[in-house]
């Protein structure tokens, strides 16, 4: 089964995307932790966009799309803004992170040590983040 | 929803958190955290009823850290749910945070040191 949410751009909105997929996860075999887990780096990839693509306009949109098989849980994440690709990102070290007393680039790190698959597509109107996460896997 | 109280308490202030911490107000932690800033302080962070924190709360404790070094300020985060407590670990910020699992430890951070 599918599920989705349209989710406007502003920061307010992001507790109620985060009930959305606690529900959604209630049904998978994940762990309370694992939960948190997958929920947190959705929560981090849809903030980036919400303020660096999006200005936290509310007139702009985020689409989601969650779905499972019998192996993996996959999130896809879409929107219309100037494309974010993740994968592109250059990622801080955490000492510097200290160092620099910076409260930002930590969020990429999560979603990447979360999550078990980064894909990033853009049609150059629409982006497409997929996350996936393997059932039965860390 | 993130509330946050502060309470002074013999030589330490505990700040306690309950709710969410997400970029939507994680200003307010930061806030808070600036509000009790003050050399050679013991702040205790009472983290008992928070139930979730995202990167955007994490960000706020890594910028203050530097802080605490350089006013000889002790910090000692308490009380965690595991899965919070998770998240400092998916990144080692517990490496780099002292996060004891009861007051009573917290305490003795600070005066059995």
């Amino acid at each position: 089964m599918r599920h989705n949410l349209i989710l406007s751009c502003e920061k307010s909105k992001l507790s109620e995307l985060r009930g959305f997929l606690n529900g959604v996860l209630d049904k998978s075999q994940l762990s309370e932790i694992a939960k948190n887990q997958v929920v947190l780096a959705v929560d981090e990839v849809c903030s980036n966009l919400m303020i660096h693509s999006h200005q936290c306009n509310p007139n702009d949109k985020i689409y989601l799309e969650v779905f499972q098989t019998e192996s993996k849980l996959v999130i896809e994440i879409k929107d219309s803004g100037e494309g974010f690709n993740i994968l592109e990102y250059k990622q801080p070290e955490l000492a510097e992170v200290k160092r620099k007393r910076r409260k930002g680039g930590l969020g990429i790190m999560l979603v990447k040590k979360i999550m078990d698959n980064i894909e990033f597509e853009s049609t150059g109107t629409q982006n497409t983040c997929r996350l996936t996460k393997m059932l039965n896997s860390k | 929803m993130l509330q946050i109280d502060k309470i002074q308490e013999d030589e330490h202030v505990i700040l306690t958190l309950s709710g969410e911490v997400d970029a939507s107000n994680s200003v307010d932690l930061d806030n808070a955290l600036q509000a009790v800033m003050e050399p050679n302080k013991k702040i205790l962070l009472d983290g008992s009823n928070l139930q979730y924190i995202s990167s955007a709360g994490l960000g706020v404790f890594m910028s203050y850290l530097e802080e605490f070094e350089a006013q000889n300020i002790q910090f000692v985060i308490f009380g965690l749910n595991q899965k919070v407590y998770n998240v400092f670990h998916i990144l080692g910020l517990d490496q780099l945070i002292i996060i004891q699992t009861t007051k009573e430890k917290a305490l003795q951070e600070f005066y059995e040191a």
